[in-house]
């Protein structure tokens, strides 16, 4: 039986859960229920049959298949990356005295620039046109190497400039979280560790690593997941065509299905999205329970 | 190892950084603290305490003065160089690791030659564990421990290498009464177990007077009094200190000598030799009267209470500071309840007078 406060309660929560219902829940239903009818024809509602036929073309799809591989690809090289680099900037960071709101303010303006913006940049920094080499070729053949179209060459060019963008696109938020997150740790274990003559190094790895271990978590499941649902800044780099470009990801895929040259199939969007739902939650779960081991009880 | 802390002077800057002036945390603080003794460093809340156990660990560095362990100079010294441990007031215990694993730490850190093998730390840790008997609880994590077990291994933390100085920042602060009478002798026991030169703070007086060897009091960076807890209590050597030991605190009142009598107020209470005629602060230990009919000291009674086994009178006095002062009585000899008025006579050995302006004691024979 509810008691009243229990009725209290959802009453107060009635009105995210009627939102969560109406645009999360419904549509994730819908999007599911899609996923399995054949032959739909968003023109004239109508479909032959339920069936597994979606997932099966979409998975026979060259152009699904390289934009998991691309996926992939950015989410492992990317998010172990901008987590370490962050971490060192944090450090960085926390360490200095003079000028440090400043800095802090330097390594959190990309976060708050457009990202078309920052992909306007970076293809004047790495495109080569009939005109000029831009400015990274200017620097590679000064240091006696060859010229390399970024935007346009070949494939791990391409990547390499993907992943760069990527990390330089979420390295700010983590820096933030993870300077909050040194500045955390009581002083106390700092004077303690000084007292019992403590390394620098073993001070980092035994004290303030396992402390701040729930935040770098929290950051990697979250860098996975926004990982795994990158899109825009593949369009702000490769122009909207990336199945051309061979730059695709699985959400750009879903994307290029429902309104793309290709599009007007929503039941092969609707069954790439479960696919990536699938992989996320997966890949989530693993995170979670490898982590639950190591990560320092607080408390 | 004796601590010489010989004219100490901390300044800080101010936390508005506006205003230029520095704030003084401690001042001239010279002082010898003897070998193998429990030391109580005592005073308010902000007076200079905790800077003075941090500026003997090194964790800041004096503006001014030096400080010696034995006869060796280790003002310049890191903290992990001066061979000391020190139990915060939170306890600072690793979160993450086992009681063991946070004992173990300092030994693990050890360099050189100094270097101990895994069964060699393992071993000592164990031995101080024991010590402070915690040993059936080493593999728990700090957070599963009560305040008290907590404490404990804090100590055996700061212990376990055989520290020459061992300091210990508000140890009691975090512990609920009853615990708190039992870890200070635990406290008091460890030391005498293990002969280290201990130093606490702490604000709490009754902590300070049960559990030292000696005690120093201070107020606002400057220090007042050095003794042993009966001592200072028995002759203070200022208003200050003399208030601030003690509970119920001592009862001061407005007072003057008139040629060798002691006034307070009105009532003639006592003889005074050796002073001539001034103004000045009387304190009364509150244990210091003896309720008599022919009483010298004429007070209104408003309640007397009994609490346990004292029984105390709330007596009122135009002169006493407050109006109003509590004195404890022994109990077949207290006034009727429903009395209105009181006479007192007091104590001479309780009774210290202090000058009004400098409220420093006075020194002089007083007598029925």
């Amino acid at each position: 039986m509810l008691s009243k406060n229990n009725k209290k309660a959802w009453l107060y929560l009635l009105p995210a859960l009627i939102l969560l219902l109406l645009f999360m829940v419904y549509p994730l239903i819908d999007v599911f229920i899609y996923s399995f009818e054949e032959g739909y024809n968003s023109a004239s509602g109508v479909f032959f049959g339920y069936g597994g036929y979606n997932y099966s073309y979409v998975l026979h799809d060259p152009y699904f298949l390289q934009a998991v591989r691309n996926t992939f690809i950015i989410v492992i090289i990317t998010v172990p990356l901008s987590t370490a680099f962050a971490l060192l900037i944090s450090l960085g960071l926390s360490s200095i005295k003079k000028l440090k709101e400043l800095y802090q303010t330097v390594f959190f303006l990309p976060y708050v620039t457009n990202t078309l913006a920052v992909g306007l940049v970076f293809m004047i920094l790495f495109r080569k046109t009939a005109y000029t080499d831009g400015l990274v070729n200017l620097l590679i053949t000064f240091f006696g190497g060859e010229t390399v179209d970024f935007i346009q060459g070949p494939y791990w060019a391409k990547m390499f400039v993907m992943c760069f963008y990527t990390i330089w696109v979420v390295l700010p938020f983590k820096i933030l979280i993870l300077t909050s997150a040194l500045a955390s740790v009581p002083q106390e274990y700092y004077n303690a560790a000084k007292i019992d003559g403590t390394s620098k190094w073993r001070t980092f790895t035994k004290i303030t690593l396992p402390y701040i271990s729930p935040m770098i978590l929290y950051l990697v499941i979250t860098g996975f997941i926004g990982a795994f649902k990158a899109y825009s800044d593949e369009v702000a780099l490769f122009g909207t065509d990336l199945n051309g470009a061979g730059m695709n990801t699985i959400v750009g895929y879903v994307y290029d299905m429902l309104y793309g040259n290709s599009g007007g199939f929503p039941s092969y969007a609707s069954a790439a999205a479960i696919i990536l739902f699938a992989i996320v939650l997966t890949i989530t779960v693993i995170n979670l329970m490898v982590s639950g081991k190591n990560t320092a009880n607080i408390g | 190892m004796k601590v010489v802390l010989s004219h100490l002077t901390k300044r800080f800057p101010n936390r508005n950084k506006k205003i230029k002036t520095e704030v003084t945390a401690v001042s001239d603080f010279d002082i010898e603290i003897p070998d193998g003794k429990l030391i109580g460093l005592l005073g308010p809340s902000g007076c200079g305490k905790s800077t003075i156990l941090n500026l003997i660990s090194g964790l800041e560095q004096p503006s001014e003065g030096r400080v010696y362990f034995g006869d060796e100079d280790v003002t310049e010294l890191p903290p992990e160089k001066r061979g000391i441990g020190l139990v915060f007031q939170n306890y600072a215990l690793y979160p993450h690791l086992t009681v063991l694993q946070n004992i173990m730490f300092p030994l693990e850190n050890l360099k050189g030659e100094e270097k101990m093998s895994k069964e060699a730390i393992r071993a000592k840790a164990v031995e101080t564990a024991k010590l402070v008997q915690i040993e059936d609880y080493l593999d728990r994590k700090p957070s599963e421990l009560s305040g008290g077990q907590q404490q404990r291994v804090a100590i055996a933390r700061a212990l376990v290498k055989r520290p020459n100085v061992l300091l210990l920042d508000e140890p009691l602060s975090n512990l609920d009464a009853r615990l708190r009478l039992q870890t200070r002798e635990e406290i008091k026991r460890i030391q005498k177990e293990t002969g280290v030169t201990t130093i606490f703070v702490t604000h709490d007086q009754d902590e300070a007077m049960s559990i030292s060897d000696y005690i120093i009091v201070m107020k606002a960076g400057i220090l007042q009094q050095v003794g042993r807890p009966q001592d200072v209590y028995d002759d203070p050597c200022n208003l200050f200190v003399a208030k601030f030991l003690g509970v119920p605190p001592v009862n001061v009142f407005d007072g003057m000598v008139r040629n060798g009598r002691l006034f307070i107020g009105e009532n003639d209470v006592l003889g005074v030799s050796g002073l001539k005629d001034c103004d000045v602060y009387v304190g009364v230990r509150p244990e210091g009267y003896l309720v008599e009919e022919d009483g010298l000291l004429k007070c209104g009674l408003r309640s007397v209470e009994v609490q346990g086994r004292d029984t105390s009178i709330i007596a009122t006095n135009a002169a006493a500071e407050g109006g109003s002062f509590r004195a404890i009585v022994i109990a077949e000899y207290a006034p009727d309840p429903k009395a209105d008025k009181v006479n007192l006579n007091i104590k001479p050995n309780k009774v210290y007078l202090f000058d009004r302006d400098t409220e420093e004691r006075i020194s002089c024979s007083v007598s029925r």
